[in-house]
Protein backbone atom coordinates (compact mmCIF):
# COMPACT_ATOMS: atom_id res chain seq x y z
CA UNK A 1 0.00 0.00 0.00
CA UNK A 2 0.95 3.18 -1.04
CA UNK A 3 2.12 5.91 1.90
CA UNK A 4 -0.70 8.47 2.63
CA UNK A 5 0.95 11.30 2.26
CA UNK A 6 3.02 10.46 -0.93
CA UNK A 7 -0.62 9.40 -3.02
CA UNK A 8 -1.90 13.11 -1.69
CA UNK A 9 1.00 14.66 -2.59
CA UNK A 10 1.14 12.81 -5.97
CA UNK A 11 -2.32 13.83 -6.74
CA UNK A 12 -1.68 17.61 -5.89
CA UNK A 13 1.33 18.42 -6.80
CA UNK A 14 -0.10 21.18 -9.52
CA UNK A 15 -2.22 22.32 -5.99
CA UNK A 16 1.29 22.41 -3.99
CA UNK A 17 3.11 24.09 -6.48
CA UNK A 18 0.75 27.12 -6.54
CA UNK A 19 0.40 27.32 -2.81
CA UNK A 20 4.27 27.32 -2.34
CA UNK A 21 4.30 29.72 -5.14
CA UNK A 22 1.71 31.70 -2.96
CA UNK A 23 3.66 31.40 0.43
CA UNK A 24 6.89 32.41 -1.45
CA UNK A 25 5.63 34.88 -2.81
CA UNK A 26 4.09 36.72 0.08
CA UNK A 27 7.46 36.11 2.35
CA UNK A 28 9.41 39.07 3.39
CA UNK A 29 12.13 37.12 1.92
CA UNK A 30 11.40 36.76 -1.59
CA UNK A 31 14.10 38.70 -3.46
CA UNK A 32 12.56 39.63 -6.51
CA UNK A 33 15.73 42.03 -7.31
CA UNK A 34 18.07 38.97 -7.22
CA UNK A 35 16.11 36.16 -9.42
CA UNK A 36 12.56 37.12 -11.25
CA UNK A 37 9.38 35.25 -9.98
CA UNK A 38 9.39 33.26 -13.41
CA UNK A 39 13.16 31.95 -12.91
CA UNK A 40 11.80 31.19 -9.23
CA UNK A 41 8.85 29.43 -10.18
CA UNK A 42 11.06 27.43 -13.37
CA UNK A 43 13.34 26.73 -10.35
CA UNK A 44 10.47 25.34 -7.59
CA UNK A 45 8.75 23.26 -10.25
CA UNK A 46 11.90 21.40 -11.19
CA UNK A 47 12.80 20.87 -7.33
CA UNK A 48 8.53 19.67 -7.09
CA UNK A 49 8.69 17.29 -9.44
CA UNK A 50 11.81 15.42 -8.50
CA UNK A 51 11.08 15.74 -5.02
CA UNK A 52 7.54 14.27 -5.73
CA UNK A 53 9.32 11.42 -8.23
CA UNK A 54 12.00 10.05 -5.61
CA UNK A 55 9.26 10.10 -2.85
CA UNK A 56 8.72 6.65 -2.49
CA UNK A 57 7.41 4.02 0.72
CA UNK A 58 11.39 3.05 1.48
CA UNK A 59 12.50 6.56 1.57
CA UNK A 60 10.13 8.70 3.23
CA UNK A 61 11.44 7.83 6.73
CA UNK A 62 15.14 7.80 5.66
CA UNK A 63 16.21 11.46 4.18
CA UNK A 64 19.55 10.14 3.61
CA UNK A 65 18.25 7.42 1.00
CA UNK A 66 20.74 7.15 -2.25
CA UNK A 67 16.98 7.60 -4.25
CA UNK A 68 17.06 11.35 -3.26
CA UNK A 69 20.42 11.86 -4.51
CA UNK A 70 18.77 13.98 -7.24
CA UNK A 71 17.04 16.41 -4.79
CA UNK A 72 19.82 16.77 -3.06
CA UNK A 73 21.91 17.93 -6.35
CA UNK A 74 19.26 20.13 -7.41
CA UNK A 75 19.13 21.70 -3.57
CA UNK A 76 22.87 21.81 -3.93
CA UNK A 77 22.86 23.72 -7.04
CA UNK A 78 20.37 25.68 -5.94
CA UNK A 79 21.79 26.94 -2.55
CA UNK A 80 25.60 27.32 -4.18
CA UNK A 81 24.03 29.60 -6.66
CA UNK A 82 22.03 31.67 -3.81
CA UNK A 83 25.20 32.06 -2.27
CA UNK A 84 27.27 33.34 -5.04
CA UNK A 85 24.56 35.65 -6.39
CA UNK A 86 24.36 37.08 -2.58
CA UNK A 87 21.53 35.48 -1.19
CA UNK A 88 21.10 35.75 3.10
CA UNK A 89 21.37 32.69 4.72
CA UNK A 90 18.03 33.14 6.15
CA UNK A 91 16.53 33.60 2.29
CA UNK A 92 18.28 30.78 0.91
CA UNK A 93 16.57 28.71 4.18
CA UNK A 94 13.57 30.42 4.23
CA UNK A 95 13.05 29.09 0.85
CA UNK A 96 13.04 25.59 1.83
CA UNK A 97 11.24 25.62 4.83
CA UNK A 98 8.80 27.56 2.72
CA UNK A 99 8.06 24.17 0.90
CA UNK A 100 7.35 22.23 4.21
CA UNK A 101 4.62 24.72 5.15
CA UNK A 102 3.33 24.27 1.51
CA UNK A 103 3.43 20.50 1.65
CA UNK A 104 1.92 20.48 5.31
CA UNK A 105 -0.74 22.67 4.15
CA UNK A 106 -1.67 20.48 1.12
CA UNK A 107 -1.72 17.29 3.90
CA UNK A 108 -4.04 19.38 6.50
CA UNK A 109 -6.40 19.62 3.73
CA UNK A 110 -7.04 16.04 2.55
CA UNK A 111 -5.84 13.92 5.30
CA UNK A 112 -8.81 13.77 7.84
CA UNK A 113 -7.79 10.91 10.63
CA UNK A 114 -6.16 13.60 12.73
CA UNK A 115 -3.85 10.34 13.68
CA UNK A 116 -2.62 9.55 10.38
CA UNK A 117 -2.36 13.12 10.24
CA UNK A 118 0.00 13.77 12.95
CA UNK A 119 2.05 11.15 11.64
CA UNK A 120 2.34 11.83 7.72
CA UNK A 121 3.34 15.27 9.28
CA UNK A 122 5.74 14.61 11.37
CA UNK A 123 7.90 12.55 8.12
CA UNK A 124 7.54 15.16 5.72
CA UNK A 125 9.07 17.91 9.03
CA UNK A 126 11.51 15.23 8.96
CA UNK A 127 12.39 15.17 5.58
CA UNK A 128 12.56 18.58 4.96
CA UNK A 129 14.53 19.26 8.28
CA UNK A 130 17.40 17.07 6.55
CA UNK A 131 17.20 19.27 3.06
CA UNK A 132 17.03 21.95 5.23
CA UNK A 133 20.17 21.00 6.42
CA UNK A 134 21.73 20.13 3.59
CA UNK A 135 21.14 23.05 1.71
CA UNK A 136 22.14 24.94 4.40
CA UNK A 137 26.06 23.36 4.22
CA UNK A 138 26.22 23.75 0.52
CA UNK A 139 25.33 27.12 0.95
CA UNK A 140 28.06 27.72 3.15
CA UNK A 141 30.23 26.17 1.16
CA UNK A 142 29.69 27.89 -1.79
CA UNK A 143 30.27 31.31 0.66
CA UNK A 144 33.47 29.87 1.03
CA UNK A 145 34.60 28.92 -2.39
CA UNK A 146 33.35 32.89 -2.84
CA UNK A 147 35.90 33.49 0.12
CA UNK A 148 39.02 31.26 -0.70
CA UNK A 149 39.28 32.40 -4.36
CA UNK A 150 39.23 36.28 -3.22
CA UNK A 151 41.62 35.01 -0.93
CA UNK A 152 43.85 33.72 -3.22
CA UNK A 153 43.22 36.59 -5.54
CA UNK A 154 44.33 39.11 -3.09
CA UNK A 155 47.65 37.59 -1.64
CA UNK A 156 48.12 36.98 -5.89
CA UNK A 157 47.63 40.68 -6.43
CA UNK A 158 48.96 41.29 -3.23
CA UNK A 159 52.74 40.89 -3.70
CA UNK A 160 53.81 42.57 -7.01
CA UNK A 161 57.75 42.55 -7.18
CA UNK A 162 58.78 45.77 -9.09
CA UNK A 163 61.93 46.37 -10.85
CA UNK A 164 62.75 49.48 -9.95
CA UNK A 165 66.46 50.03 -11.72
CA UNK A 166 68.94 47.35 -13.05
CA UNK A 167 69.70 45.26 -10.13
CA UNK A 168 67.42 46.58 -7.78
CA UNK A 169 63.73 45.25 -6.87
CA UNK A 170 61.45 46.86 -4.70
CA UNK A 171 58.17 44.85 -3.00
CA UNK A 172 55.53 47.03 -1.62
CA UNK A 173 53.65 45.00 1.42
CA UNK A 174 50.33 46.49 1.66
CA UNK A 175 48.06 44.52 4.31
CA UNK A 176 49.04 42.63 7.14
CA UNK A 177 51.28 39.82 7.24
CA UNK A 178 50.84 36.44 8.58
CA UNK A 179 53.09 33.57 7.87
CA UNK A 180 50.99 32.16 4.77
CA UNK A 181 51.84 35.85 3.09
CA UNK A 182 55.02 35.59 3.93
CA UNK A 183 55.40 32.11 2.53
CA UNK A 184 54.24 33.76 -0.90
CA UNK A 185 55.82 37.56 -0.29
CA UNK A 186 59.79 35.46 0.25
CA UNK A 187 58.62 33.01 -2.21
CA UNK A 188 57.99 35.58 -5.59
CA UNK A 189 60.90 38.06 -4.20
CA UNK A 190 63.54 35.56 -4.16
CA UNK A 191 62.22 34.58 -7.50
CA UNK A 192 62.32 37.82 -8.78
CA UNK A 193 65.91 38.03 -7.27
CA UNK A 194 67.29 34.96 -9.37
CA UNK A 195 65.29 35.94 -12.75
CA UNK A 196 66.37 39.46 -12.85
CA UNK A 197 69.75 38.75 -10.80
CA UNK A 198 69.19 41.41 -8.88
CA UNK A 199 71.54 42.27 -5.91
CA UNK A 200 69.75 44.59 -3.98
CA UNK A 201 65.62 44.09 -2.98
CA UNK A 202 63.42 47.02 -0.90
CA UNK A 203 60.62 45.66 1.23
CA UNK A 204 58.69 49.10 1.21
CA UNK A 205 56.38 48.43 4.88
CA UNK A 206 54.68 51.61 4.56
CA UNK A 207 51.55 50.29 3.73
CA UNK A 208 51.40 47.18 6.68
CA UNK A 209 49.25 48.53 9.36
CA UNK A 210 50.62 47.11 12.27
CA UNK A 211 54.25 45.99 13.51
CA UNK A 212 54.15 42.97 15.89
CA UNK A 213 56.82 40.92 17.17
CA UNK A 214 55.45 37.91 14.46
CA UNK A 215 55.04 40.28 11.80
CA UNK A 216 58.49 41.48 12.83
CA UNK A 217 59.81 37.97 12.83
CA UNK A 218 58.66 37.24 9.48
CA UNK A 219 60.24 40.33 8.02
CA UNK A 220 63.59 39.09 9.60
CA UNK A 221 63.56 35.86 8.36
CA UNK A 222 62.62 37.38 4.52
CA UNK A 223 65.93 39.53 4.91
CA UNK A 224 67.73 36.36 5.86
CA UNK A 225 66.30 34.77 3.26
CA UNK A 226 67.30 37.04 0.36
CA UNK A 227 70.92 37.14 2.41
CA UNK A 228 71.37 33.78 1.69
CA UNK A 229 70.63 33.95 -2.25
CA UNK A 230 73.51 36.80 -1.92
CA UNK A 231 71.61 39.97 -1.99
CA UNK A 232 71.13 42.76 0.17
CA UNK A 233 67.91 43.97 1.73
CA UNK A 234 66.51 47.23 2.70
CA UNK A 235 63.44 47.71 4.60
CA UNK A 236 62.07 50.89 4.01
CA UNK A 237 58.59 52.67 4.42
CA UNK A 238 58.81 52.54 8.49
CA UNK A 239 56.23 54.84 10.24
CA UNK A 240 56.92 56.64 13.15
CA UNK A 241 54.17 54.23 14.81
CA UNK A 242 55.79 51.16 14.15
CA UNK A 243 59.40 52.16 14.71
CA UNK A 244 58.06 52.76 18.38
CA UNK A 245 56.03 49.26 18.59
CA UNK A 246 59.08 47.74 17.51
CA UNK A 247 61.70 49.19 19.81
CA UNK A 248 58.84 48.85 22.98
CA UNK A 249 58.32 45.66 21.89
CA UNK A 250 62.48 45.22 22.28
CA UNK A 251 62.87 43.64 18.18
CA UNK A 252 66.30 43.71 17.30
CA UNK A 253 66.27 45.24 13.97
CA UNK A 254 70.15 46.73 14.12
CA UNK A 255 71.63 43.82 11.52
CA UNK A 256 69.40 45.24 8.94
CA UNK A 257 69.28 48.29 6.72
CA UNK A 258 66.19 50.86 7.96
CA UNK A 259 65.19 53.66 5.79
CA UNK A 260 62.16 55.89 6.38
CA UNK A 261 61.10 56.22 3.17
CA UNK A 262 61.69 54.25 -0.29
CA UNK A 263 63.20 57.43 -1.86
CA UNK A 264 65.88 57.05 1.01
CA UNK A 265 66.16 53.44 0.93
CA UNK A 266 66.83 53.71 -3.51
CA UNK A 267 69.43 56.32 -2.57
CA UNK A 268 71.36 53.70 -0.28
CA UNK A 269 70.57 51.44 -2.68
CA UNK A 270 72.59 53.45 -5.30
CA UNK A 271 75.34 53.73 -3.03
CA UNK A 272 75.66 50.51 -2.61
CA UNK A 273 75.52 49.43 -6.26
CA UNK A 274 78.06 52.41 -6.66
CA UNK A 275 75.51 54.30 -8.90
CA UNK A 276 74.84 58.24 -9.09
CA UNK A 277 72.10 60.28 -10.45
CA UNK A 278 73.04 63.05 -11.68
CA UNK A 279 71.00 66.30 -13.32
CA UNK A 280 70.76 67.22 -16.65
CA UNK B 1 91.83 29.28 -10.35
CA UNK B 2 94.33 31.27 -8.65
CA UNK B 3 94.33 31.53 -5.60
CA UNK B 4 90.60 30.61 -5.54
CA UNK B 5 89.17 27.08 -4.72
CA UNK B 6 85.81 26.45 -6.94
CA UNK B 7 83.52 23.86 -5.74
CA UNK B 8 80.51 23.04 -7.74
CA UNK B 9 77.95 20.55 -5.71
CA UNK B 10 76.07 18.63 -9.02
CA UNK B 11 74.10 16.09 -7.19
CA UNK B 12 71.99 16.33 -4.25
CA UNK B 13 73.99 16.16 -1.00
CA UNK B 14 74.12 13.23 1.20
CA UNK B 15 75.54 13.13 4.94
CA UNK B 16 78.33 10.94 4.02
CA UNK B 17 79.46 13.03 0.76
CA UNK B 18 79.32 16.29 2.58
CA UNK B 19 81.60 15.37 5.35
CA UNK B 20 84.29 13.92 2.86
CA UNK B 21 83.43 17.14 0.98
CA UNK B 22 84.02 19.27 4.38
CA UNK B 23 87.58 16.84 4.81
CA UNK B 24 88.84 17.24 1.24
CA UNK B 25 88.17 20.57 1.09
CA UNK B 26 90.22 21.88 4.41
CA UNK B 27 92.87 19.63 2.96
CA UNK B 28 92.85 21.52 -0.46
CA UNK B 29 93.07 25.19 1.11
CA UNK B 30 95.93 23.94 3.58
CA UNK B 31 97.76 22.21 0.17
CA UNK B 32 97.25 25.09 -2.67
CA UNK B 33 97.04 27.96 0.26
CA UNK B 34 93.56 29.35 -1.64
CA UNK B 35 92.49 32.43 -0.50
CA UNK B 36 89.23 32.20 -0.86
CA UNK B 37 86.43 29.36 -1.68
CA UNK B 38 83.60 29.45 -3.91
CA UNK B 39 80.65 26.87 -3.17
CA UNK B 40 78.09 26.52 -6.00
CA UNK B 41 75.40 25.09 -4.70
CA UNK B 42 72.97 26.05 -7.47
CA UNK B 43 72.13 22.49 -8.67
CA UNK B 44 70.86 21.39 -5.28
CA UNK B 45 67.42 21.15 -4.43
CA UNK B 46 67.26 19.64 -0.82
CA UNK B 47 68.57 20.64 2.01
CA UNK B 48 68.29 19.88 5.56
CA UNK B 49 69.75 21.21 8.61
CA UNK B 50 72.64 18.77 8.64
CA UNK B 51 73.87 20.10 5.45
CA UNK B 52 73.73 23.54 6.36
CA UNK B 53 75.99 23.01 9.18
CA UNK B 54 78.84 21.47 7.15
CA UNK B 55 78.24 24.92 5.15
CA UNK B 56 78.43 26.64 8.31
CA UNK B 57 81.65 24.35 9.29
CA UNK B 58 83.14 24.97 5.96
CA UNK B 59 83.51 28.64 6.23
CA UNK B 60 84.44 28.87 9.33
CA UNK B 61 86.89 26.37 9.32
CA UNK B 62 88.50 28.67 5.91
CA UNK B 63 88.34 31.46 8.26
CA UNK B 64 90.67 29.61 10.35
CA UNK B 65 92.67 28.79 7.35
CA UNK B 66 92.74 32.21 6.01
CA UNK B 67 90.45 31.93 3.28
CA UNK B 68 87.35 33.53 2.55
CA UNK B 69 84.02 31.32 2.00
CA UNK B 70 81.25 32.75 -0.44
CA UNK B 71 78.16 30.46 -1.09
CA UNK B 72 76.71 31.17 -4.75
CA UNK B 73 73.60 30.46 -6.63
CA UNK B 74 71.66 29.39 -3.74
CA UNK B 75 68.13 28.52 -4.88
CA UNK B 76 65.17 30.14 -3.23
CA UNK B 77 63.49 27.15 -1.97
CA UNK B 78 67.01 26.46 -0.37
CA UNK B 79 66.94 29.57 1.75
CA UNK B 80 63.48 29.72 2.09
CA UNK B 81 63.99 26.05 4.15
CA UNK B 82 67.71 27.00 5.86
CA UNK B 83 65.67 30.33 7.17
CA UNK B 84 62.75 27.93 8.61
CA UNK B 85 65.35 25.98 9.83
CA UNK B 86 66.68 28.60 11.85
CA UNK B 87 69.79 28.41 9.65
CA UNK B 88 70.56 31.97 8.53
CA UNK B 89 74.52 31.47 8.31
CA UNK B 90 75.59 34.43 9.85
CA UNK B 91 78.82 34.73 8.81
CA UNK B 92 79.05 33.20 5.47
CA UNK B 93 79.29 35.08 2.73
CA UNK B 94 76.25 34.77 -0.44
CA UNK B 95 76.29 36.13 -3.39
CA UNK B 96 73.80 35.72 -6.72
CA UNK B 97 76.28 33.84 -8.71
CA UNK B 98 79.60 32.45 -9.44
CA UNK B 99 80.63 35.61 -11.25
CA UNK B 100 79.53 37.81 -8.83
CA UNK B 101 80.66 36.11 -6.12
CA UNK B 102 84.26 36.06 -7.74
CA UNK B 103 84.37 39.77 -7.28
CA UNK B 104 82.70 39.34 -3.87
CA UNK B 105 86.09 37.22 -3.38
CA UNK B 106 88.07 39.63 -4.95
CA UNK B 107 87.05 42.68 -2.96
CA UNK B 108 87.04 40.47 0.13
CA UNK B 109 91.14 39.42 -0.18
CA UNK B 110 92.19 42.65 -1.96
CA UNK B 111 90.86 44.58 1.06
CA UNK B 112 92.56 41.96 3.21
CA UNK B 113 96.09 42.62 1.76
CA UNK B 114 95.47 46.03 1.88
CA UNK B 115 93.84 46.01 5.19
CA UNK B 116 97.32 45.55 7.20
CA UNK B 117 98.69 48.81 4.99
CA UNK B 118 95.79 51.53 4.87
CA UNK B 119 93.25 50.60 7.94
CA UNK B 120 90.90 48.83 5.72
CA UNK B 121 87.12 50.20 4.79
CA UNK B 122 84.26 48.03 3.64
Amino acid sequence: MKNEAIKVFQKRKKNIQETWMKFQLNDDALRDDLMTNEDLRRQSEELLATLTESLDDSNIDDPKSSSFDPVVDILSAISISRAKHGYSPRETGAYVFSLKDALLHTLQQDIKDPQELYVQSLKISRLIDSFGITTFETFIKGREEVILRQTDEISEISTPVIRVWDGIVALPIIGTLDSARTQIVMESLLQQIVETSSSIAILDISGVPAVDSLVAQHLLKTVSATRLMGAECIISGIRPEIAQTVVHLGIDLSGIITKASLASALKTAFNILHLQVVKK
Amino acid sequence: MGDLLLVTIQVDLYDRIAEALEADLVQMISKTGAQGVLIDISAVNIIDSFMGRIIGNIATMSKVLDAETVVVGMQPAVAITLVELGLPLNGVLTALNVERGMTVLRTKIDSKDNGSEDGNTE
